[in-house]
């Protein structure tokens, strides 16, 4: 217990020093920048002494004192113009960054601590787009930027570095572009593949703060970890429909063991969900200005940060103690959009930033920490047998060939296609004649209907049922977008009675609309 | 009615789980102030009481795993983690409001 107050106390006493430190070394700054200038007037003098000698002697009458003033002007300037005279930053760099500048939240200090910072921006998707955007633009002087996925034409709604003519290219390569003729005064690192737990330390130990904007919870708790370890803040933001969440986490930056430092990923989520649970934007859509606006926040929180010590140390505001962890939740579609919600501090037993840590370097180094397996994988959906599926080619002779066995002509109402894909999906293109059942209301619909309802909605969502029942002897084809939610309808159907028996088939197209689209109908839309 | 039997309370869904309420993202309802074992309703049973009456989704295990919320849920109780309020023993006061957040992964 005095063991830690000691640790406490000595911690603090060093924060302070380092803080008069920085205020001294303000100070030493500014007073030889009054210095030269002093010396730059001195000189200035004199010379003009020299030339006012003469003047005094025979032509100093008769001159007017504007045209002597403008003479001073003249040569101040020449003055100002060389290299002797040093402003902290170039010419084109107040021009620039004037507008921010101006404010006291940044001022010239933060404008120097801006500069000489760096931000490694992990993923340069719907996030780290607009992140790198604004962090190159507000002069941050290096940016490093990790990715190891190639622009698709997919992502440019969101994506607002990548341009359509980048469709193909690395999206490093395609950011770097952009980012560079949006200020070529930053440096950029280009990073142009997946990060991995082997090469996570040594690539973010060279950057001041972290911005994880990242798809995957894999790489989530790899950045979380490293950051710990490396004692690195980490800004960390996700969005998927119209739903966005931020968080600071390890910030203050404690290390490893120290309670008072700020929770790491992992204290938050101790486990991982299960991966079923996990969305993907492919899957579940994305709106741009919803992932937009928390690519922005991660830039403006990675500012905030590195900009904190100038509002303590020279603009003399009383050092405030790290604002509690919270939460951030955007909601596009709520009243009111953002809340805060107040996050624990650090969890006693996590893995990576308690005293009972079992995340060290070397593990994370050596690649023994199997993050992927960690959080799990979805295995492909194999749920039906091989007589339960049929293959988009050879339904594709069932509704356009002449049966050759038969002779029988091709004949959409010998068959029910059931396409189970959402309705705001099966509205943007289908298959004529399909029957749409959303696969949530499949889901949804109990067994047993006759006896539970008690409930308004059941009548509405069984009535699907009673319309393939009203039809016993049509065989039922299921299709969905890939191939994955047909074979669980097909499976739920059965359960549900509709193939009476066995009398009935029903089954699947394997691979869904995108082997009907890839294999029979090229025309057919990719979404 | 919230009589002293029952305690009137918000419940609220974001990040995905709305889904799985019939996309309903607020719901105001009343619980027993008391389960059936007379001790005070608290998280634990709260959760429960969703998942038995109020969840639509037959996929259970998307908001409930082992008995308690799955991992990657966040519970919070009056706008703060429920870590700091204790957990499932947490007894339910009148007015509260509990958010069920699902963390996001996309980006
Ligand atoms: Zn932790």
């Amino acid at each position: 217990m005095a063991s830690s107050t000691i640790v406490e106390s000595l911690r603090k006493q060093i924060a302070s020093c380092e803080a008069q430190l920085k205020d001294l070394r303000r100070q030493l700054a500014e007073a030889e920048h009054y210095q030269q200038q002093q010396r730059e007037q001195d000189s200035l003098h004199q010379t003009t002494a020299a030339y006012s000698d003469p003047f005094t002697h025979d032509m100093s009458y008769g001159i007017h004192d504007d045209f002597r003033s403008e003479v001073f002007a003249a040569l101040s300037h020449v003055e100002v113009g060389s290299p002797s005279r040093k402003w902290p930053l170039d010419k084109t760099e107040y021009k620039r960054y004037g507008r921010q500048l101006i404010m006291p939240e940044i001022g010239l200090q933060g404008q120097l601590c801006l500069k000489e910072a760096s931000v490694l921006i992990v993923g340069v998707g719907g996030l780290g787009c607009p992140a790198a955007a604004y962090l190159v633009g507000s002069g941050v002087g290096t940016v490093g930027l990790i990715d190891g996925d190639i622009v698709e034409e997919s992502n440019l709604h969101r994506q607002v570095l990548h341009s359509t003519a980048s469709v193909g290219m690395s999206k490093v390569d395609s950011a770097r572009v952009a980012l560079n003729s949006l200020n070529p005064n930053v440096r950029l690192v280009a990073h142009p593949s997946r990060l991995t737990s082997e090469s996570a330390i040594s690539i973010l130990q060279d950057y001041d703060v972290v911005l994880d904007c990242t798809d995957t919870p894999a790489s989530r708790y790899l950045i979380s970890d490293a950051c710990v370890l490396l004692g690195k803040p980490l800004v960390s933001a996700s969005a998927l429909r119209t739903d966005g969440q931020l968080m600071v986490l390890n910030y203050p930056p404690r290390p490893v063991g120290d309670p008072s430092g700020g929770p790491c990923y992992r204290c938050v989520f101790p486990k991982p969900p299960p991966a079923e649970s996990v969305v993907s934007c492919g899957d579940g859509g994305i709106l741009g200005p919803v992932v937009g606006v928390m690519g922005v926040l991660q830039a403006l929180e990675a500012i905030k940060l590195l900009t904190r010590q100038t509002n303590e140390v020279f603009r003399h505001v009383e050092p405030k103690p790290a604002d509690p962890p919270t939460l951030l939740i955007f909601s596009a579609y709520s009243n009111p959009m953002f809340r805060s919600i107040r996050l624990r501090n650090r969890r006693q037993k996590c893995a990576a930033c308690s005293a009972q840590s079992s995340v060290t370097p070397e593990a994370l180094k050596s690649g023994s920490l199997d993050y992927v397996q960690f959080c799990g994988t979805i295995s492909p959906i194999n749920a039906l047998a091989s007589n339960e599926r049929i293959s988009a080619e050879n339904y594709a002779k069932i509704r356009l060939e002449v049966n050759p066995y038969t002779g029988m002509e091709p004949d959409k109402d010998s068959h029910i296609l059931v396409d189970v894909r959402e309705k705001v999906q099966f509205g943007l293109c289908s298959l004529e004649g399909s029957l749409n059942v959303p696969f949530s209301t499949i889901t949804t619909t109990l067994p047993n209907l006759a006896n539970t309802w008690h409930n308004d909605e059941i009548p509405q969502a069984q009535g699907w049922v009673t319309e393939l029942k009203n039809h016993p002897e049509k065989p039922i084809f299921v299709i969905c977008r890939l191939g994955n939610d047909s074979q669980l309808s097909v499976k739920k159907m059965k359960e549900l009675g509709l193939d009476h028996s066995g009398q009935r088939w029903i089954g699947d197209i394997k691979g869904g609309l995108k082997a009907w689209r890839n294999n029979v109908d090229r025309e057919f839309p990719e979404y | 009615m919230a009589t002293d039997d029952t305690i009137p309370i918000t419940v609220e869904f974001s990040g995905g789980l709305e889904l799985l309420f019939a996309n309903q993202r607020k719901l105001t309802l009343s619980i027993p102030t008391y389960n059936e074992n007379r001790t005070r309703s608290n998280i634990a049973f709260l959760v429960q009481h969703l998942c038995d009456n109020l969840m639509k989704d037959p996929r259970k295990d998307m908001f409930v795993l082992d008995g308690t919320v799955r991992p990657g849920i966040l519970v919070l109780i009056n706008e703060a983690d429920w870590e700091l309020e204790g957990e499932e023993k947490y007894e339910i006061q009148k007015g509260d409001n509990i958010l069920f957040v699902s963390t996001l992964h996309g980006g």
